[in-house]
């Protein structure tokens, strides 16, 4: 049926100028990364990009939640603070600056990372003094306490908010069920009782040793050239000490057993997070997993999940799987909602679905298909700068081969139906998952 | 609600020194209007076909249904089965989705350059040929229902804003939620839908844009051969229902169980489309800068982290909506602050708005912002399309957009302050408060083993 729709619409491309014609998946140029380190250690990745009159800075710390040792939150709300008073500037000198300049800062922390990111005009006349305030920000914040309680403050807010989200609920219960002891249990935002709990002298403490060049990544798009880029990452390493990287967070231990867990909430619907440990940046099975999750619920509209939870029986509006790879091994997660009492249907469908992937693998069929998407949609992976700043700043803080971009589509291709169910046996374990429910009773 | 600076988002730009080209223009014999801008980045394209239907087309007992549609458009025509669409995209390398909002329905695919006969082979064919079954209309619209109450329903400020809308408009269809009342989705019929496609999708409803790696003569070629043989449909616009004058403040509490409280306000303001004084809609603009244009702008400053009543505070306006819309404000108040305060909080930046003229810093920010804005779009392809589509199913010309920031540029403090005195009054304001009620239930969580507790 596949093959046969494709052929209903080659009369179209025969009919057109033969430009159309460029083939598959027309090879397009890569952008070419350049990489150097700094005086003091940071490690920089740059492309030019000259047709539009803009930069985008990326620096990243190896600085998320993962770092927050017996104070949930610390990393997220350290990260935060930056940009509420560096060097003397106040929050309102910061954004008034930058603003007046049209630049766009932005600060966040996950798990792994932290970044402050910047986009600007590339004209001197807008980019240096960005720049500069950039390098304020990240190097000589003033973790002012009253500052501190504010942001605090509205971080309760927003965990309590959470709670009233089934969603959120769902998703770092989930990430607690999986992770156990593991650093990366806790939610980066933190918990109340420890945000409570810290002050600024942790704040300060956190900084200076998470923010430091040899922890850093710098990544560099835009309308500039490589001596002003040189010169812009000196720069903002300049304001960093040279200090450490951090160590690796440590392995992640596999589930031993199955953990079901139900959070009661008025809600409607019923959230379902189930999956477990699945796999880390530069991981030798990442080509076969990740092939073989976009076949099973990763691959948007078409995936097998999509078909079975939502086309087929009307289950659930979202229904995906995916995994997160992490510098550790970053969940395998399958997520979906269904009505409550719809529940235990949606449930068994998603584990007959991972099940039938789990003991067959795919279809031959189906690898061609997801082939095609991958491999043919690779292009509109790097056609905008801010796309290319993030890949940079993933492949700088892993540490992955530069050439990365330009080898993807051909280890896609190199994926065989044998190499995904040998994968998934060993890598996803189904016995050994989390499931974590949460929303209203389900129907006696 | 959203709360970012919209007229930065909507700023735009032709600079023909900058990669991105000129926008072409063309109209078919059958009236559909085809817009073209080049762009030379990337070898990538995205199509975009936009209808004039929306939530705000509608009428009470068949409210969702515009929406409801988009959904069964995947569901398959003579040519294509159920779903086919979706695999002939994803096997050509592309993503795909749509979405409907209160002005239109709108589809799109981003592909690899040479795929968008691809497009408009799918998209011409399900223009005039959708099949409506009611098989698969009986589980796609348990689907709808199923994102109905994953947005609204368990979303205590998504159904105090659904619920602000109807307090605020009376007769104006803006009044309608565009994912439908829960009981209209229940009781909609496969034949709404089909006298619903029937009416709207046809080629003179439509506008084509194409945004890419492209060379215009030949998209309109293609264009041409694809949708060109579509039959027209005669259009009956739907009955304006204009707001009548409102005649003072409007209040409306939702008391679901929720964590935190939330209030939403709006006035009842002109549009570009409605606006009898052609620079008010910018002065809105403007205005909506001036207290929400960023970490620097008023409501952050002086709410967030001057008085610190709020946790978070927003302001926007729409200048591109079809029919005359609301100037919007919400907060959400800090811990051992009320509602009232934070409402109160609001209204006092408004009465300086009123009495005080904005600072030349505020104007110059404003300026800087939206020059750059219009760069900084030209990063996504996505985006360039997004402006003209809306723009043209407001009803306006997409070349307004090149007069943006002329326009912004001009709008003087004075200005600013005679909006702010003519449309923030009492008699034109809705609010809506979110009170909480308790959450209930047990909150720990209950833990078992395998094989314990939950299904399998």
């Amino acid at each position: 049926m596949r093959t046969s729709a494709l052929l209903r619409s080659l009369p179209a491309l025969a009919g057109m100028a033969a430009c159309w014609l460029a083939g598959p998946a027309a090879v397009q140029a890569m952008p070419a990364i350049q990489h150097w380190q700094t005086d003091n250690g940071a490690r920089v990745y740059y492309v030019p990009a000259p047709e539009l009159p803009m930069a985008d800075v990326r620096v990243v710390f190896d600085a998320g939640s993962a770092r927050d040792a017996s104070q949930p939150g610390l990393a997220n709300i350290t990260n935060h603070l930056l940009d509420q008073g560096a060097a003397g500037l106040s929050a309102n000198d910061i954004a008034g600056t930058l603003e007046g300049l049209g630049a766009e800062l932005e600060t966040g922390a996950l798990r792994d990372m932290a970044w402050v990111s910047l986009r600007s005009l590339s004209s001197d006349r807008h980019l240096d003094p960005a720049v500069e305030v950039m390098g304020k920000v990240l190097g000589q914040p003033d973790f002012n306490r009253p500052d501190f309680e504010r942001e605090r403050e509205r971080a309760l807010v927003s965990l309590r908010r959470s709670e009233q989200q089934p969603s959120k609920v769902a998703d770092y219960r989930f990430y607690a069920a999986v992770y156990g002891e593991h650093p990366y249990a806790t939610r980066p935002i933190g918990n109340a009782d420890s945000l409570q709990a810290m002050g600024v002298k942790d704040l300060r403490a956190f900084h200076r040793r998470y923010y430091v060049a040899r922890n850093a990544v710098i990544a560099i798009v835009g309308d500039i050239d490589r001596k002003a880029a040189e010169q812009l990452a000196a720069g903002l390493a300049g304001r960093l000490p040279e200090g450490e990287r951090a160590s690796p967070v440590p392995p992640v231990t596999a589930l031993t057993v199955a953990v079901d867990e139900f959070v009661p909430r008025p809600s409607t619907q019923t959230h379902v997070r189930m999956g477990a440990p699945g796999m880390h940046r530069g991981d030798p099975d990442y080509f076969p997993l990740y092939v073989g999750n976009h076949i099973l619920g990763g691959g948007g509209l078409v995936s097998r999940l999509f078909r079975e939870v939502r086309e087929d029986r009307g289950l659930s509006y979202s229904v995906n799987s995916s995994f997160s790879p992490m510098a550790q091994n970053g969940p395998y997660t399958f997520s979906l909602q269904t009505r409550n009492d719809q529940t235990a249907e949606a449930l068994k469908v998603l584990r007959e679905t991972l099940k039938d992937f789990h003991d067959k693998g795919p279809t031959g069929d189906e690898l061609v298909a997801a082939k095609k998407n991958i491999t043919g949609g690779f292009p509109l992976r790097i056609d905008s700068n801010s796309k290319i700043v993030e890949y940079l700043a993933m492949i700088g803080f892993y540490g992955l081969p530069l050439d990365y971009l330009e080898t993807f589509n051909d280890r896609v291709m190199a994926v065989t139906r044998e190499q995904i169910r040998d994968a998934y046996q060993r890598r996803v374990p189904l016995q050994q998952m989390a499931t974590v429910i949460v929303g209203g009773e389900p129907a006696p | 609600m959203r709360s970012t600076v919209l007229f930065v988002l909507l700023a735009f730009c032709c600079r023909p020194l900058l990669a991105a080209g000129e926008v072409h223009e063309y109209m078919l014999d059958n009236g559909l209007k085809l817009i073209v801008k080049e762009d030379h980045r990337a070898p990538v394209v995205v199509s975009q076909v936009w209808y004039g239907v929306g939530a705000s087309y509608e009428h009470d007992g068949i409210t969702g249904v515009s929406h409801v549609l988009e959904h069964m458009m995947f569901k398959g025509t003579d040519r294509h089965g159920p779903g086919e669409f979706s695999r002939i995209i994803a096997e050509n390398g592309g993503s795909e989705n749509a979405f409907t909002s209160k002005d239109y329905t709108a589809y799109f695919q981003r592909l690899e350059k040479s795929r968008l006969p691809v497009s408009f082979e799918l998209e011409s064919d399900r223009m005039r040929n959708l099949k409506l079954d009611d098989e698969e209309f009986a589980k796609e619209v348990r689907v709808v229902m199923e994102e109905r109450r994953l947005r609204t329903e368990d979303k205590p400020t998504s159904l105090t804003y659904e619920q602000f809308m109807a307090t605020a408009f009376t007769s104006s269809s803006y009044r309608i939620p565009t994912i439908g009342w829960m009981d209209d989705l229940e009781n909609m019929q496969l034949a709404d839908l089909q006298q619903w496609y029937d009416r709207w999708y046809a080629p003179n409803n439509a506008i084509v844009v194409v945004v890419g790696d492209i060379v215009p003569e030949e998209v309109l070629a293609l264009a041409r051969q694809h949708f060109g043989p579509l039959k027209p449909e005669t259009l009956t616009a739907p009955k304006p229902r204009v707001e009548p004058k409102q005649a003072g403040q409007r209040r409306v509490t939702v008391r679901v169980p929720a964590e935190v409280p939330y209030v939403v306000m709006g006035y009842k303001v002109p549009v570009l489309k409605t606006a009898a004084v052609d620079w008010e809609p910018y002065a809105l603009t403007v205005l909506a800068g001036v207290l929400d244009g960023g970490s620097s702008a008023r409501l952050t400053r002086e709410l967030v982290r001057g008085s610190q009543v709020a946790a978070s505070a927003g302001a926007s306006y729409d200048a591109y909506a079809r029919q005359s819309s609301l100037f919007l404000l919400d907060a959400t108040p800090a811990n051992s602050h009320s509602v009232e305060s934070v409402e109160q909080a609001l209204r006092e930046q408004l009465q300086q708005l009123q009495t005080e003229p904005v600072t030349q810093d505020e104007l110059d920010r404003i300026k800087a912002q939206t020059i750059a804005g219009k760069v900084y779009e030209q990063d996504s392809i996505f985006y360039q399309g997004m402006v003209i589509g809306q723009l043209e199913t407001a009803g306006l010309p997409w070349r307004l957009k090149d007069e943006f920031v002329e326009r912004i540029n001009a709008v003087t403090a004075e200005q600013v302050q005679a909006v702010a005195k003519k449309y923030l009054v009492e008699s034109g304001l809705t609010v809506a408060e979110l009170d909480p009620l308790p959450m209930d239930g047990d909150k720990t969580a209950q833990n078992t083993a395998a094989g314990g507790g939950y299904a399998h």
